[in-house]
């Protein structure tokens, strides 16, 4: 391997995690932002203009806050919990295509850090593991509600990660590839955008992301007026800082893996009619791409500052008994229509 | 309250038991400090899971003795008491009371200030559905909704410091009327509170009213049928949402009421749904009310605030100074040497949780020989943990909600 391209690969990869921390830590601000506006008040203005220091003042924070480990708490896994949140929530973002290659000089730079051929499935993996992390958190607290918010983080991530991956076959039958980069590619311009296809796999997809994120209508593991912060009760300091990093970035990770599967990713209309150089299409699309990831956070803010949340047990019904057998229909369906288009015309 | 599966774990035996592992239920501490409780008192619950299986309700976290303290203090001096019942509401309390006190003293108030309570009490009435209804909004996860009524709540508490001068612990009238008339900028705040508050409240219920989640969320939760729950007494909004009709300011009218046009909202089922609805159809009643007392006062004389009673009322502070007989009365009332029939009254009014009512027990002296309060909370608190077994913990808290149980009326 020559030395340029494992540090292109390197500053990438940095770049991308310095990026998914930064869009993490002012998701926290813009929530907070969203919320004032949706609630007709100013939301943090006092650090900073605008308080756009205000991310980095509660990070400051977290950081001085006495660490509390509970007496009666398993330490190791105590400490294992919101690490492994973490972490699987960084890793999720190394197979998402950001954008087109730039060209500097002879060299080609790929936007991705890594095009791997079953890209689709390592963002499946990575998501099923990071309820692992809420799960041993919330075990290892030992405090009734964190595990009942354990509890009902594992069994809520299991029921929609099954209509999750669904609804995504439906999608593969008819991009025929598991790699993000092809899946991105086919969809170019605007007419060929898979959300055109696949609009109730999308759908699906959107609400199960909404669960796996345990955002409002699905924050049961949290569910403050419940379980009074569910799997995180016991945490401090900036381990309960990781925790609520990692749903942030978690949030972002779903909306680029959105945007990816179902909205053309860094595509864009009349992207080649333009005449616009290569870069400078790659430079458009890369900022295209992060304005469907943005709008896909703000969607995200917005409903949760409008819903309220569902039951426990009406979760799983509209798990198990709507979104499956509607999943499943969808891929009938795409399997029908895709006959009968490869015969008929 | 241990069942045996749990004892045989914490007595010093070998963990063993032939039960399933599965049956075993855990404890679970509802309060005294859960955000759900929206004050302090606490429910022991035994769980299954998120099912319930039984709970105890332990109340008593802030009794502060008032029915105790009243006994010594003057009359007058017991209206900041009652403003600390239920604080969501306090002109009701105080109202009340000075009702009470007015029975007593065979008191009876010219029409103008009966209309000027009727228009705080409905006021107060408001402010303490916009909570109730909000914070079941919020319980169930919603939140936008809660703080949009809540700005209207802060222009309510505007209109009381016009009045009184206080915004919470309200302290609001004297016995006899009123400490003083309510002034233009009162009138004029009450005239755009009419006009402002029903865009936000149409606003509030095209959140919550037809919103499928939240509808699914609270129909058919905690129904209660109307003979239970006159079985257990209960009164007020969650009486009326089981499908009784029946409500203080009809069935024993006070200050007033009967010369008011309007509907008591009821309910069919029962349910936090049903409970729901009373409350928001309520305030839609409360503002008829309201604009119909608006309209009554302008037709009465002007500048009249309290009844013409000297033996009770305090003269203003300039006679006080220059005339000997307001001294006289001045210095009786404030040491508390008012003479009082030696009787017993009771007197309800129809508070934002349900029937408030005062019981007062004179021996003729200046405070009562025993004053009882009816606190509509925690009446209608007692059947919480009998109906809490067999619910799921999210259905149990937003049941609590929807009870509205403030604990400053759960303990007096």
């Amino acid at each position: 391997m020559e030395l340029a391209f494992v540090i292109e690969k390197v500053l990438l990869v940095s770049l991308i995690f310095v990026i998914t921390l930064v869009i993490a830590m002012y998701s926290t601000l813009a929530e907070r932002k969203v919320a004032g506006f949706m609630q007709d008040r100013f939301g943090p203005d006092r650090a900073g203009p605008f308080g756009i220091l205000q991310p980095l003042c509660d990070g400051g924070k977290f950081f001085f806050k006495e660490e509390i480990i509970p007496a009666g708490a398993h330490k190791t896994l105590f400490i294992l919990g919101p690490t492994i949140a973490i972490i699987t929530a960084c890793i999720g973002s190394a197979v998402i295509p950001w954008g087109q290659e730039l060209t500097i000089g002879e060299r080609v730079i790929e936007l991705q850090v890594t095009d791997v051929n079953v890209g689709v499935l390592y963002m499946f993996g990575v998501v099923a593991l990071s309820v692992y992390g809420i799960m041993l958190g919330g075990w290892a607290s030992n405090n009734k509600f964190s595990l009942m918010g354990a509890v009902r983080a594992a069994s809520q991530s299991i029921s929609y990660e099954l209509a999750m991956g669904l609804s995504l076959i439906a999608l593969l039958m008819v991009t025929q590839s598991l790699s993000l980069k092809e899946i991105v590619v086919q969809q170019e311009g605007f007419v060929n955008w898979n959300i055109w296809v696949q609009p109730l796999g999308f759908l699906i997809f959107l609400i199960c992301s909404f669960a796996e994120c345990s955002r409002v209508p699905f924050d049961l593991p949290e569910c403050e007026t419940e379980l009074i912060g569910g799997y995180n009760v016991e945490y401090s300091s900036m381990k309960l800082g990781l925790y609520m990093f990692a749903e942030y970035i978690h949030m972002f990770v779903s909306s680029a893996l959105m945007a990816t599967l179902y909205f053309g990713g860094y595509n864009f209309p009349f992207m080649n009619d333009l005449g616009l150089s290569q870069n400078w299409i790659t430079i458009i699309g890369v900022l295209v791409f992060f304005a469907k990831i943005f709008a896909f956070i703000f969607f995200f803010m917005w409903i949760r500052w409008t819903l309220p949340r569902f039951r426990y047990d009406q979760l799983m019904n509209l798990g198990w008994k709507v979104l499956i057998p509607l999943a499943i229909a969808n891929i009938v369906l795409t399997g029908v229509i895709t006959v009968i288009k490869d015969t008929f015309f | 309250m241990m069942n045996d599966s749990v004892s045989k774990i914490s007595g010093n035996k070998p963990v063993y038991s032939d039960n399933d592992p599965q049956d075993e239920l855990f404890t679970l501490n509802l309060g005294p400090t859960h955000p759900a409780t929206h004050g302090v008192f606490q429910n022991v619950l035994q769980v299954d899971g998120e099912r319930i299986v039984s709970g105890v309700s332990t109340i008593g976290y802030i009794h502060r003795a008032f029915e105790k303290i009243a006994e010594h203090r003057p009359y007058y001096q017991i209206t900041p008491l009652t403003d600390r019942l239920n604080y969501c509401s306090s002109p009701i309390n105080n109202m009340g009371w000075h009702m009470t006190v007015e029975k007593l003293l065979d008191i009876e108030l010219p029409k103008r200030v009966q209309y000027m309570r009727v228009i705080i009490m409905e006021l107060a009435r408001i402010t303490d559905h916009i909570i109730c209804n909000g914070i079941l909004g919020v319980d169930t996860g919603a939140f936008s909704g809660f703080l949009y009524v809540l700005q209207e709540r802060e222009f309510i508490y505007e209109i009381y410091e016009e009045i009184c001068g206080a915004r919470l612990t309200t302290n609001i009238g004297r016995i006899g009327g009123f400490e003083r008339d309510f002034n233009e900028t009162a009138f004029a705040k009450i005239r755009e509170f009419l006009k402002r508050f029903p865009p936000v409240l149409k606003e509030f219920e095209e959140l919550f009213n037809r919103n499928r989640i939240f509808v699914d969320r609270t129909a058919d939760v905690a129904a209660v049928d109307a003979e239970t729950a006159l079985g257990y007494s209960w009164s007020g909004p969650i009486l009326r949402a089981t499908g009784v009709d029946y409500d203080v300011r009809v069935n024993e009218p006070y200050s007033s009421y009967e010369e008011f046009e309007f509907d008591i909202p009821v309910g069919t089922k029962g349910d936090v749904y049903d409970r729901f609805m009373v409350r928001n159809n309520e305030m839609w009643e409360s503002l008829k009310i309201i604009e119909q007392a608006l309209d009554k006062i302008e037709k009465e004389p002007k500048g009249i605030f309290h009844a013409d009673v000297p033996d009770f009322y305090l003269p203003p502070k300039e006679q006080v100074y220059n005339n000997m007989e307001a001294l006289i009365y001045h210095f009786k009332i404030v040491m508390g040497e008012i003479d009082t029939p030696k009787t017993e009254v009771y007197h309800s009014v129809e508070g934002a949780n349900g029937e408030l009512g005062f019981y007062l027990i004179s021996d003729g002296g200046r405070s009562p020989y025993r004053l009882h309060f009816r606190r509509p909370s925690f009446i209608n608190y007692q059947m919480y943990a009998p109906m809490s077994s067999g619910m799921l913990l999210s259905d149990a808290i937003i049941n609590m909600s929807s009870l509205n149980v403030i604990a400053g009326e759960l303990d007096a």
